[in-house]
């Protein structure tokens, strides 16, 4: 059902943790569907300096959960804005199509997390949505 | 790495003597049963002793048991059979909240055709309620279905109780036995049942093979169409090494029952107490004394199931969850939702459901790496974090 890449990803999962005096924090998705994605940030000088998650959800919601928070660690606060849920899984050789919704969730919880790191700091990061409240798919 | 299987409630292993017995049905005795030649009759009298043989484990007659594909023709051919032949007394239909989908399905394909449907809420252990039942029925009431055992979560439905209330006010009673049947012994002359589905792949017999039983006198449309076979009642080439598989399946684990219920329920017992006892925030769900010998259901909370079975499987074992993401579908099980779950503590559910051949080893083997793999979950879970830093159980009940 997933590919290797998911495979060591959910059971060696990178970044899970937490980071006391992170920069911007991001929550979304709901218990009730079954996932949700804590992402941390520390950023220093327009730079992801870390990126730290912590996860409720299935194989694929942790899969990806780790694969997102490596690729945007050491790119600009720009470039982690570009990432998206495409290339997450791409880099993860794949999800079966029913599992697509925890890649976009991986994408929003990078989000909401720069969305709060630039509100906390008073600046604009150019084409950063507001989050959703609640991600239901 | 030897897989320690644990999920006996979805399929289970074909028995070496049954398929000794079904083998020469494939190239010897092919003969089609309704043919007048001899590789053709022996295989038509091998139905007719598997029919005897399965009639005499329910103590029913030979004349009540019609074979089928399995669970989900039989439970379509009881519950449609019935509503159409009926349908001038009535269109009112019942059946409980926490049926199977063969079941459920059915219903709702029934009431987008003019049958008015209820359905039965449960209580916590997901029994069905009585008095709701004796509410529920009315004047056009025709038939009421509800199953024998519940998949998920193991519950021993009050049947008797429920086969009198509808004798009494002669409504046809349909049961849903495909988990009962194999593991609990079921005497259709002192039960009431009018119509009762079973499956061979449940208790160590092929898959594609099941029954029906219907009570003489049971009035019943059919439901697939064509030739004269099965009394004419159900049309088809029979599956003959599936119906000889099935009665040797069915006679094997009717041998000797209570003793080898005994094993089972001392192992399912040992890994009840093993996780209450050594994990915590665990949910025991499911009736504890009215109970399937072979089911344990647990609800683990901030942790969602189908990364409990991922990690489980990389440790070599087979086991199964009411989780959305095992179901594909959105909402976890509405087995678990009907006994009062909350969404998230239903996503958390793991169910073990053991065989004769299971071994005490395996069931130590599990108790030992379940709370560490429960634990890594947690850690990782921010709902677990929420807990511990006294944000409270809000999302939990």
């Amino acid at each position: 059902m997933y590919s290797k890449k998911v495979m060591e990803n959910f059971m060696n999962p990178k970044n899970v943790g937490e980071i006391d005096d992170a920069s911007g924090i991001g929550e979304v998705g709901n218990a009730k569907c079954g996932d949700i994605m804590k992402v941390y940030l520390k950023i220093e000088d327009g730079i992801i300096k870390d990126a730290k998650f912590k996860t409720f959800g299935c194989g694929a919601a942790i899969a990806t959960s780790s694969m997102a928070t490596q690729m945007i660690i050491g790119k600009t606060v720009q470039e982690a804005l570009e990432l998206t849920n495409k290339a997450v899984v791409e880099a993860l050789d794949g999800l079966p199509p029913i599992k697509l919704h925890c890649s976009v969730l991986a994408e929003e919880a990078v989000h909401a997390a720069l969305w709060d790191y630039a509100k906390k700091n008073n600046i604009e990061i150019k084409g950063l949505k507001p989050p959703k409240e609640d991600i239901s798919h | 790495m030897k897989t320690i299987y644990f999920d006996h409630a979805a399929t289970t292993p074909v028995r070496k003597e049954v398929i000794d017995k079904m083998y020469p049905f494939f190239n010897e005795f092919y003969g089609n049963p309704s043919s007048i030649y001899d590789i053709a009759t022996i295989s038509k009298s091998a139905i007719e002793d598997s029919r005897k043989i399965i009639a005499s484990v329910f103590n029913a007659d030979a004349g009540e048991i019609f074979f089928t594909s399995g669970g989900t023709e039989s439970d379509n051919w009881a519950i449609i059979g019935t509503a159409l032949a009926n349908e001038k007394k009535g269109k009112h239909i019942i059946t409980s909240s926490v049926e199977h989908h063969a079941v459920l399905h059915t219903f709702e394909y029934l009431s987008r055709h003019g049958f008015e449907v209820t359905y039965l809420p449960v209580d916590e252990n997901g029994k069905v309620k009585i008095d709701e039942l004796k509410k529920a029925i009315r004047k056009d009431t025709i038939l009421v279905s509800v199953m024998y055992a519940n998949n998920e979560i193991g519950t021993i439905q009050p049947i008797e109780e429920i086969s009198n209330i509808c004798k009494d006010r002669k409504i046809i009673f349909h049961s849903d036995a495909v988990q009962a049947v194999g593991q609990i012994r079921i005497d259709l002359k002192k039960t009431g049942i009018d119509l009762l589905s079973m499956s061979a792949h449940k208790f160590n017999g092929p898959k594609g093979v099941g029954a029906l039983f219907i009570r003489k006198g049971t009035k019943i449309d059919n439901f697939l169409h064509g030739g004269a076979q099965e009394n004419k009642r159900r049309a088809g080439t029979e599956n003959v090494p599936g119906i000889v598989g099935m009665a040797e399946a069915i006679s094997l684990a009717y041998e000797n029952m209570e003793e080898k219920n005994k094993k089972i329920i001392k192992l399912r017992d040992k890994i009840i107490d093993g996780i209450k006892n050594n994990i915590p925030h665990v949910k025991f769900n499911g009736d504890p004394v009215d109970r399937l010998p072979n089911n344990v259901n647990f609800s683990f909370r901030y942790i969602e199931g189908e990364s409990l079975l991922l990690m489980l499987n990389m440790k070599g074992i087979a086991a199964s969850s009411g989780s959305a993401c095992t179901s594909g579908s959105l909402d976890p099980s509405h087995v678990l939702l009907s006994i009062g779950l909350s969404h998230e503590v239903a996503h958390g559910s793991l169910r073990i459901t053991l065989g004769y051949e299971n071994k005490e080893e395996e069931v130590d083997y599990l108790l030992q790496i379940l709370p560490g793999i429960v634990q890594r979950l947690r850690d990782m879970s921010p709902l677990y974090d929420e807990f511990l830093k006294g944000e409270g159980d809000k999302n939990v009940q």
